[in-house]
Order: C-alpha cells, then structure tokens, then sequence
C-alpha cells in the first residue's frame, strides 16, 4: 500500500541462547527462541492496528522492533518508504521524536524520583523542542490537560507514587503524546487498570490519536476490548501471524482453528449468552524448537497429515483478509 | 450453609480505623457458587479472609457473625477451627498460584501434607490420594514428583485446586483463581473448577474483578463497593436488570465480544478512602442519578425479588 505509515516486511527475530564456551563448540548450530518469525504487515496513518495472542505469542518482541529498541535478526521496517534498519543512531534519535511507546505498566515506567513535570518534560528537552523554561512548562501543562489530568498545577510537581494506577497511566500517556508523534506503539496499557476506569483512560488514548491523526498499534491479550478501539487486527501464536484482516471479521467468522479457539475462550459478561466453546488442551509449545509445519497442528482440533509436514503461508481470502491455514474454515 | 450476617471488620492504622467490610450480609446454600466482585480496594478479600480466619494481627473483627454448617466460625477457639475447620471443609485458592506454592517442594509432598495434617493417615495413603487429586484436576498423577518451577501456570493453578480439595472440603473460596492466566488457559482451569463443583458437589465463592468471569460461573453474584455490598442476587436478573448504579456501569464498562459495538461506559472519579468514607451512601459522589437524600442518610438493604437485594436510595 502506498499510504503505509509503518510497514514491517518478513520481520523475524531470535534470541539466542546463552550456552557454556564447551557446548557451544560442540553445538551445530546454536539453538535460539523464535520469537517473531516472518512476519508483515503494515499500519496506515489515523489507523488502530490490533495485535492478539497470547503470552510468548511475539506480540511486544514486534512492538519493540517496529521502534528498533531491539535490532531485527532479518526483514525490514519502513517508516513512510524509508528503512529504519539502515539508520545510524543519529538519525534515529532524530526520528525517534516521531514514534513512541506506552508501556503496561505504570508503576515501573516512570521513574520514582522524578516529578510528573520532570517526566513530561525529559522528552521535550532531549529532542530540543523548547528551550526556554516558559515554554516547556505550557508544552507539559498543555499535555497534561490533554489527558484529563486537571487542573494541571495540582499535578506538575507531584511524584508517581501520590498518584493512582490510571492516574500514572495518563502521565505515560502524556509523555507519549507531548511530541506530536507519528506512530503510537502501546503495550497493554490498560491491563493493570480497574474495569472502571480502564475504558476512560482508553477513550482519551484513542482521542489524542485521532486528533494528531497517528498510527496507533495496540498489543492485548484481551480480545473482547480489542473489539472496541482496533480497525484491523492481527492474531499471533508462536511468532507468526495466522490471521488478519477487519476486527468485526475476524472476530464474527475467525477462519484459523486457532483464532476460533482464542475467540470461543473470552468470557462473556452475559449469564444468558450461549456459545459454543472448544477448551484447546495443552499450552503453547516452546518457542525454542516450534513444531514442524503448521505450528498449531498439535493442538489443532482438524490437524491433518499436510499440516505437520508444510508450513502453510499467509493467503489472502474474500472480505480483505488474510489466513494462514491449509484448511480455512467456512 | 454459610450465612454471614453484619459482619463488619475493621483494620486499626495509625491514621485510625480502615472500614474494609461494613456491615456486610449474605448467604449461600449447599451446591451453590456465589460471586463476589468489585473493584481493587473494595474488601473482597478481606470478607474472604475473615471468613478463613486469615486475619493479620492489625485487623479487628467489630461485630458480625459468620456461621458455618450451624456453627459460629468467630467464636470458635483458634485450635478448633484450624483442627476441624480450614481445609476439612473449608478451604481456599489463593490469589496467584504462581506464587502459592512452595517452591522447594515437590508438588506431591505439598498436597499430601495438607491430608496429613488433619487425618490420621500413613504417607503413603496421602500420596496415592494426591496422585488421584492430580488426575481429577487433569495434570495427571505422573507429575507427581515435579517441583512448582517444572510447571507451567495453569498446571500450578490447578495444583492449588487438587490442594484445595485434598480433605475433601464442603465449600472452596476461590480468591481470583485465573487472574494471571492467559484467556486459553483461565477457560480450561475455570472448565476443571465448574465439572468439578458437578462432581463432587461443593460450594464456592468466586472472589474477582472480572464480571465476566463470574457471569460464566456462578448463579449468585454480590457487587462490592467500599466495603458494603451493594446489591446481591442470582445471577440472571442482575445482569438482566442491575438496579443499583454502580452495577449498572461496571456491567457496562466491561466489553463483550458477542453483540453491539457499542462506546464502553466509565465510572468517573475514584473509589473513596476507607478511612473517612462519605457520609449517607457511599457511591453517592461518583453517582449520576444522586439525590439529596443520598448525601445525608446511608440506605438499607431492600428486597426487591425472590432473592435480589439492593442497597439504594432510588430503588423502590
């Protein structure tokens, strides 16, 4: 697509493993956690791009290499054409200004000795936005009214701990945004939050985003509340994408076993609703040897012979999506 | 089966008193599983605590009885309740299994030793019965030998539920049993705790956060807030009818994934400071439809169904 604001092409990363100098030299080959094998997509500007799955799915391993906090084993990101992977670390603190990070959790993501103000500001005064101090005071008032911490003055010089968890959420959020960004990257921002107030602290997110008109990508585990803010979605297991395409059709007709599985788990707050619900045995496999083939043929409920010997590619279907199964279901 | 009536605990802190649970009520029959939910803060735990007797030292027990099976489970002597009470028949999953057990324990000697410790049985039988109960949970009696470490965290959790079950109890407290499990994972624990209830035929109290959860696995439900319950009753009609404010918009403030895309609602301001809590009722400062009444005089429990009960000024 031509009008991609961020696009991640055959991403893979793999950590390896730390062995002693003697098993190493007898190792053929090092044996490594494929966290994120293969992987594209793209996220448009004004878009909120979903990414599902479970633990050790691979979703925040590609948050981090969408912003390069980690470098790619292979594969390319591109920020509006360009490669970020052949960036020097100059220009990628330079870019940096336009893409930023929500992490998930509040309590260790902002530092304990320093003040709401001083938060807030760090950034502006890194990326030389302001230098005067009356202007980094408005910029940091101002990013704090925007995100309903008000009046600002009452917080400015208060430190993290006299705040509460969706308080300090909305200060992360305000460092975020107090540089205008680009592209939004947010890790589970608000699965520590209480039900109550984690659809408000939702709702001024996607406000800010949609005013600087940002790309948004938003890593959960829970799939009911991605329903609500994500336009496209993507669902991970084992490092791979096996389906994606618009929420509301993945989530109505997911046609990868794995998606129907994951979807059929939610719970419901509704005591009369009546589903179907397949309870998947087993767990997730270790990512350190992922099963041949399919990487869910084991758990999978329709696993034929095909599906542990080719590993089935990322095909595009009717109504815009995209399943990687050898055998879709209808 | 368990009926707890005005219960009202208090933890004494240098700033004064903390109201956790204030005049709290509510009953549960053999067979049934109520939930509890709320959000952090608002005394879940702490009822289930009292219940168990768990109490740390700075806690205080004002008034209230909590009678269990036609005994008063605060007038009983500690010994007493510890010998014939906690694990023979009631008994509790904690709040995070990962970090429930014993690390440097073999799985099999944790649960046997909870056998051991109220009946009068060699090792050996208390081991074969732990094999059993680690079959029953489906992790089957092979693992028996496997350290909590070896395990992944639905396999500890469920551990916690063979432990739980090891004497036998009447009725089990479940204090946010799938809280940090993955949502494949909690439906296979909570799939094991419902055929299990079945089976044997227990009570449970499902302490959570989660409305949905408990939509899914309870047929009585009580909402929490501020340390009183708000409105209690089977399950169907709260959700169907919540007449209580604050349940209405924690029912709507969670998503679901069936039905309309619909904006989700929020509750605005905080949950109040237990140490002064607002005069007359306590939800009345984030309440969208508060009178005047409701700043002054705190409301009574009122009936309104078979079962339904509600805390609320506006309720007729």
């Amino acid at each position: 697509m031509a009008d991609a604001l961020i696009e991640a092409q055959s991403l893979k990363k793999y950590f390896p493993i730390k062995l002693s100098l003697f098993s190493r030299l007898r190792a053929k080959k090092v044996p490594a956690v494929h966290a994120v094998d293969d992987i594209s997509f793209e996220v448009e500007s004004g878009e909120v791009f979903g990414i599902i799955g479970e633990s050790g799915s691979g979703k925040t391993t590609t948050g981090m290499l969408l912003l390069r906090l980690i470098e790619p084993t292979s594969g390319s990101v591109l920020f509006k054409g360009k490669d970020l992977t052949s960036f020097s670390d100059k220009e990628m603190q330079k870019l940096r200004r336009k893409m930023q990070i929500i992490f998930q959790d509040p309590y260790e993501s902002l530092n304990p000795s320093m003040t709401v103000y001083g938060c807030i500001a760090e950034p502006v005064t890194v990326q030389k936005v302001a230098t005067s101090s009356e202007e980094i005071t408005d910029i940091v008032t101002k990013a704090l009214e925007d995100v309903d911490l008000v009046p600002p003055e009452e917080f400015l010089y208060r430190f993290p701990h006299e705040l509460s968890g969706g308080q300090r959420q909305r200060v992360a959020i305000a460092r975020a945004f107090v540089l205008k960004p680009e592209f939004i990257v947010a890790d589970e921002p608000v699965s520590m939050l209480d039900a109550s107030v984690r659809s408000s602290v939702l709702d001024t997110t996607l406000d800010l985003a949609e005013k600087l008109h940002c790309g948004f990508l938003y890593i959960t585990h829970d799939i009911a509340l991605s329903r609500y803010i994500c336009d496209r979605i993507a669902v991970m297991y084992l490092g791979k994408i096996v389906e994606s395409g618009k929420v509301d059709e993945v989530i109505r007709n997911p046609q990868h076993p794995y998606s129907e599985a994951l979807i059929s788990a939610v719970p419901v707050p509704d005591p009369a609703a009546r589903r179907t619900e397949i309870v998947l045995g087993g767990e997730i496999p270790s990512a350190l040897s992922p099963p041949s083939g399919c990487r869910f043929h084991p758990r999978c409920p329709y696993a034929q012979d095909k599906c542990s010997k080719e590993e089935p590619p990322l095909v595009e279907q009717p109504a815009g999506k995209s399943v990687a199964c050898h055998f879709p279901l209808d | 089966m368990l009926e707890v009536r005005n219960l009202k605990m208090y933890y004494k802190t240098l700033r004064g008193y903390v109201k956790a649970v204030d005049d709290v009520s509510f009953g549960l029959e053999k067979g049934e599983s109520m939930g509890l939910a709320g959000e952090s803060g608002c005394g879940k735990t702490s009822v289930a605590s009292t219940i168990l007797r768990l109490l740390p030292i700075n806690a205080k027990v004002v008034d209230g009885t909590i009678v269990f099976e036609g005994e008063n489970l605060l007038e009983m002597s500690k010994e007493k309740f510890r010998k014939e009470v906690r694990w023979k028949k009631l008994s509790v999953i904690f709040q995070g299994a990962m970090n429930a057990l014993n690390p440097v324990r073999k799985i099999g000697d944790s649960i046997s030793e909870a056998i051991l410790c109220h009946e009068s049985v060699t090792k050996r039988e208390a081991l074969d019965r732990a094999k059993r109960l680690l079959d029953l949970v489906g992790i089957g009696a092979e693992r028996i030998e496997r350290y909590p470490h070896e395990l992944s965290g639905g396999m500890k959790q469920r551990t916690m539920i063979a432990m739980a079950l090891a004497c036998n109890p009447h009725l089990i407290i479940a204090d946010e049993p799938t809280t940090a499990l993955d949502v494949i994972i909690q439906a296979q624990v909570l799939k094991v705790m419902k055929d299990l209830r079945k089976k044997l035929d227990l009570s449970m109290m499902l302490i959570s956060h989660d409305l949905s959860i408990i939509a899914e696995t309870c047929n009585k439900c009580a909402i929490m807030y501020a340390g009183k319950i708000v409105e209690y009753g089977d399950i169907a009609s709260m959700f169907r009818k919540p007449l209580h404010p604050y349940t209405g918009k924690l029912i709507s403030a969670f998503p679901s994934i069936l039905g309309e895309r619909k904006k989700l609602s929020f509750i605005p301001g905080f949950p109040p400071n237990l140490l002064n809590p607002p005069p007359g009722c306590r939800f009345h400062p984030r309440c969208p439809d508060a009178r005047e009444d409701c700043t002054k005089k705190e409301p009574e429990m009122i009936q309104v169904g078979k079962e339904h009960h509600v805390l609320c000024h506006r309720v007729e």
